[in-house]
């Protein structure tokens, strides 16, 4: 290709902009990973991934289904059905599939919940989803308010185009980095001082990178919090479906419900298959709104990111199936419990302690212990060592936005259970390494 | 998205009114104050000024408010929207945390809509079928190619389930590698993918340029790959040349979240709709002169609305334009593939390649929506001569990603060269064949078609067919052809065409044995016309 760099043809300033932020520690990992990736043949020394929050463990579920259902992707019924799914792009999406979707949803949430697939809102993937809403939601210059520890894509997704702030609301170890409302108000008061108009808090529940459900008296609170200052709330229950331990999960759907849809046009569900059913490259997200503008608008915002109906079709009948969900949902949750067990067996016989967690795909695993220095700078460095040492890609905290150092998020539904079994191994010499060696970490 | 008025700018706050414009409330504070002022100077001045801009202030607040937090427009949307059940939440406007600027802009009712829209949306409640429905209105306002899908049905039906499974046919269907996360610009496996779409594009373009995969960024359409583009292009505020007509979809697509504005450049019916470079250079002057930073020039190639294809001769000027302006170029060639008539199609990657020139600045627009009549399926194309523009656009692209299943569909299907070149020829007679159909019944009611040697569709001349030679006469038809012949087409002041009268007819949603049935239909409103004048 032509190697003429643009330096004579100007780009937009977003074009040119790091907010993208795929320069900060979370992605460097993966580019490591991706330069050596482990093999337990071929490169049995390589980069383990345990950064990438992704579902292996359930693959089989779904691919049994579909050999045994082939008129998912059966194109042959006829030319009209056929030439409707080539040529549907309708921003609404097929309706069998939000009805889908929505049943999918109900049953997750063990039918405390209701969901009207007239209020679902397609895009490909919660990526899209996090920033269409933040376009409607807010304004550039704006802010939104996101308790910290929160996932680094954010950083990106919901400010790159967008121009809009994020705001943390600071969480701390002493109380299981839950949210309060003094560090609610705290966030507020922050936002004003710096001339923002806050807009809405976006929860992430269950949580990442922690791993755990909102407590019901907590999503209460913000949901009042939000009512008094007359701002939105986003819950991106993106990891719902993997809930594995009680506590139950609480979706903000049913305390909606509970209040008998009193004040609810500010409360906004985001959805995605990704997670729960380890489908992310399906690009199969949506929005669930209570406010009828805001459904609106994202409906037809969302022609910038349409699901495939091709991918729609075939996802559809399986869905509304729910025989199957039951089984999938229930299955899954129980194949995820045994590898957190596991892990944090692991973790533990290598004196490593974590944050007691009941959901996601991963640990937040407290590393403090073994920093000689309790800053991010230390971690840092922790961080580094464990990548290009011991050869483990974990996400440290800081890129999370944990006020504390020392935190990181290792993920353990992403591989193999031989190949997790591997990665606790290094993890065990390495810590009996470390306690000698401290002080060689520079 | 009317002709002319930016719909955005509605949501913007207004400028304070100064006091000589007759306004209700505002007189009526300020003819007094002006009234005490005009005898005194200084300290009364000091101390009514201040005064004066309060009360200003307030009437900007107001209107400022107002657009957000329109109870009337909540309260009719929630009416089409919420089953009785799921409304009981629907109480006062004061529980309705205000949206932003730009949602509030799109959240009103439809009749803010371009006809475009509204004729699509009509035509939809009420579907022509030959059988089922033989009153309907019929389409012909949606560039969409029905013409040869039994072609790619064909192959799907044969090809579909290996296409999807991939390589390890003994494993069956592997789930593994088609489900897991990919670099959101791309694939399975990004190369093959990219390998097969530039193929696929250089077949489409009859062999007279070679694409490079690695200048590929795949979305989920077209529509994000321009929004995309604009993103990466301009900042808020600048502004794109487009000759006009143009696709309406442009409006929403470039103007609504990258908020750059399109600047039109008027063609004109002598020059059957081409654009000249002098137009150019007048319309980049008069942007300049209007405070307007101009980021790029904007074309469609085999062009939307008309179909003319732009020869390369203009190419060339238009390379020498940009790169005398420092601007890029956006070359729209979603119609590459669709051509039917006897001119051969050049892209400007054909005229760049024969030069020496700095290629940095242009950019093609591609997909499979048009020529392989796939939209549903979600795949568009950046394709860029920009290592800065495909770094930031592939990072861009996680917001509109293309589906994997489909992705690997796509590599089958397309690197299937001899049913891709079958297919091609094929659809090109077909489309050939139509349009002589369509332009044929047309002319038995004496309307005139624009030159046009691709697309899915035929640009009209109805102006003798209006009343009043204006954008309003033009409508009155339009909604004439709506209402009483029952044919969906698209006015050519959505696509901001200066002449009234012109209109854009889809042709490859029909089959043959509707086009008299067309014709019978358009025939009664331009009998109804030639009677009454």
């Amino acid at each position: 290709m032509n190697k003429v760099v643009g330096h004579r043809v100007e780009l937009s300033e977003i074009a040119t902009s790091n907010t993208h932020g795929e320069d900060s520690p979370y992605f460097a990992g993966w580019k490591a990973y991706d330069e050596d990736p482990y093999d337990p043949v071929n490169n049995p020394s390589g980069v383990i991934q345990m950064g990438l929050a992704e579902n292996q463990v359930s693959f089989d579920l779904l691919e049994d289904y579909l050999e045994q259902h082939p008129e998912a992707s059966n194109w042959g019924n006829g030319i009209s059905s056929f030439r409707e799914n080539a040529l549907f792009q309708d921003y609404h999406g097929l309706k069998t599939f939000r009805k889908a979707m929505a049943s999918f949803m109900e049953q997750i949430r063990g039918g405390k919940a209701k969901f009207d697939p007239d209020r679902i809102v397609l895009t490909a993937g919660a990526t899209a989803a996090n920033e269409l809403l933040t376009f409607i939601l807010a304004d550039p210059g704006d802010a939104l308010l996101i308790p910290t520890p929160y996932y680094p894509g954010f950083d990106r997704d919901l400010r790159w185009r967008t121009g809009v702030n994020i705001v943390p609301i600071r969480c701390d170890s002493s109380n299981g980095f839950q949210v309060t409302l003094k560090a609610l108000e705290a966030a507020y008061a922050k936002a004003e001082a710096a001339e923002m108009k806050v807009r809405g808090v976006l929860l992430t529940n269950p949580s990442n990178p922690l791993g755990t459900a909102v407590a019901r008296a907590v999503l209460e609170d913000i949901l009042d919090f939000a009512a008094r200052k007359d701002i939105h709330l986003i819950s991106d229950e993106i990891y719902s479906g993997s809930v594995f331990a009680s506590p139950e999960f609480v979706s903000v759907a049913e305390i909606v419900e509970a209040r008998g849809y009193r004040n609810c046009e500010r409360v906004h569900i985001v959805y995605s298959l990704s997670k729960d059913l380890g489908l992310p490259g399906f690009r199969v997200g949506t929005i669930y709104s209570y406010n009828n503008r805001v459904v609106t608008t994202a409906r037809r915002m969302s022609s910038f990111t349409l699901v495939s109906s091709q991918t729609q079709k075939t996802l559809a009948s399986m869905l509304s199936d729910e025989e199957f969900t039951k089984y999938y949902i229930r299955t899954n949750r129980e194949r995820l419990k045994r590898r957190y067990e596991y892990i944090i067996q692991g973790l533990e016989r290598a004196g490593i302690e974590c944050l007691q967690g009941n959901a996601g795909l991963f640990c937040w695993m407290n590393l403090g212990p073994l920093l000689e220095e309790q800053t991010r700078e230390g971690e840092l460095r922790l961080w580094k060592l464990i990548l290009h040492e011991v050869r483990l890609n974990i996400s440290p905290g800081s890129s999370c936005h944990c006020s504390e150092p020392g935190w990181f998020r290792v993920c353990f539904a992403n591989m193999s259970l031989h190949t997790l079994e591997v990665a606790l191994t290094r993890i065990y010499d390495f810590t009996q390494k470390s306690k000698t060696i401290k002080s060689l970490i520079n | 998205m009317t002709r002319g008025s930016d719909g955005e700018k509605r949501s913007r706050p207004h400028q304070p009114h100064p006091p000589s414009r007759s306004n209700g409330p505002a007189m009526r504070i300020v003819v007094p104050l002006q009234g005490v002022v005009q005898g005194r100077g200084g300290l009364v001045l000091g101390s009514l000024l201040p005064c004066a801009l309060f009360y200003f202030l307030q009437l900007y607040l107001k209107r400022h408010r107002s657009p957000k937090n329109d109870p009337s427009a909540s309260a009719s949307a929630s009416a089409s929207i919420i089953p009785r059940t799921l409304s009981r939440g629907q109480l006062s406007p004061r529980a309705q945390p205000p949206l932003s600027a730009r949602a509030a802009a799109l959240a009103r009712p439809d009749d803010d809509d371009s006809l475009y829209y509204a004729g699509l949306r009509r035509c939809a409640a009420d579907p022509y079928h030959p059988t089922r429905n033989p009153d309907g209105v019929i389409q012909l306002g949606l560039a969409e190619n029905q013409l040869s899908l039994d072609l790619v049905q064909e192959w799907l039906v044969k090809n579909a389930k290996e296409a999807l499974l991939g390589e390890d046919k003994e494993e069956g269907l592997n789930i593994r590698g088609l489900a897991t996360y990919q670099p959101f610009d791309g694939s399975i496996d990004l190369k093959m993918v990219t390998n097969a779409v530039a193929g696929f594009m250089g077949q489409v373009m009859r062999g007279s340029v070679s694409f490079n995969p690695s200048q590929i960024v795949l979305t989920s359409g077209a529509t994000p790959a321009i929004e995309i583009l604009s993103f990466c292009l301009a900042d808020t505020g600048n502004a794109f040349l487009v000759p006009s007509p143009y696709y309406p979809g442009w409006d929403r697509d470039i103007k609504w979240r990258s908020r750059v504005e399109l600047v039109p450049v008027p063609c004109r019916s002598t020059d059957n709709f081409s654009f000249s470079i002098a137009a150019l250079e007048r319309a980049y002057t008069q942007a300049k002169k209007r405070g307007l930073k101009v980021r790029a020039v904007l074309i469609s190639n085999p062009s939307n609305p008309v179909g003319n294809l732009v020869n390369k001769e203009t190419l060339y000027g238009l390379l020498e334009f940009v790169t005398e302006k420092n601007i890029h170029l956006i070359s729209d060639e979603i119609f590459a593939g669709s051509t039917h008539g006897k001119t051969k199609f050049v892209s400007v990657a054909e005229v760049l390649d024969a030069e020496a020139l700095d290629k940095s600045r242009v950019h093609i627009i591609y997909g499979l929506s048009k020529d392989l009549s796939l939209p549903g399926f979600r795949v568009g194309v950046i394709y860029s001569y920009n290592e800065n523009v495909l770094n930031a656009a592939s990072k861009l692209a996680r917001f509109s990603s293309v589906s994997a299943p489909t992705q690997r569909l796509l590599v089958s299907m397309l690197s299937d060269s001899m049913f891709i070149s079958e297919y091609l020829e094929t659809n090109r007679e077909r489309l050939q064949r139509m349009y002589r159909l369509f332009v044929d019944a047309l002319k038995q009611l004496g309307i005139e078609c624009a030159g046009s040697s691709g697309g899915f569709y035929c640009w009209v001349d109805m102006s003798k067919f209006i009343q009043s030679y204006s954008e309003k006469g033009e409508q009155k038809l339009w909604d004439k052809l709506l209402t009483i012949a029952k044919v969906n087409v698209t006015p050519g002041s959505s696509c901001h065409c200066i002449e009234p009268g012109w209109f854009r007819l889809c042709f490859t949603t029909s089959t043959e044995k509707d086009i008299p049935v067309v014709i019978q239909r358009i025939r009664k409103v331009t009998e109804s016309h030639r009677m009454s004048h």
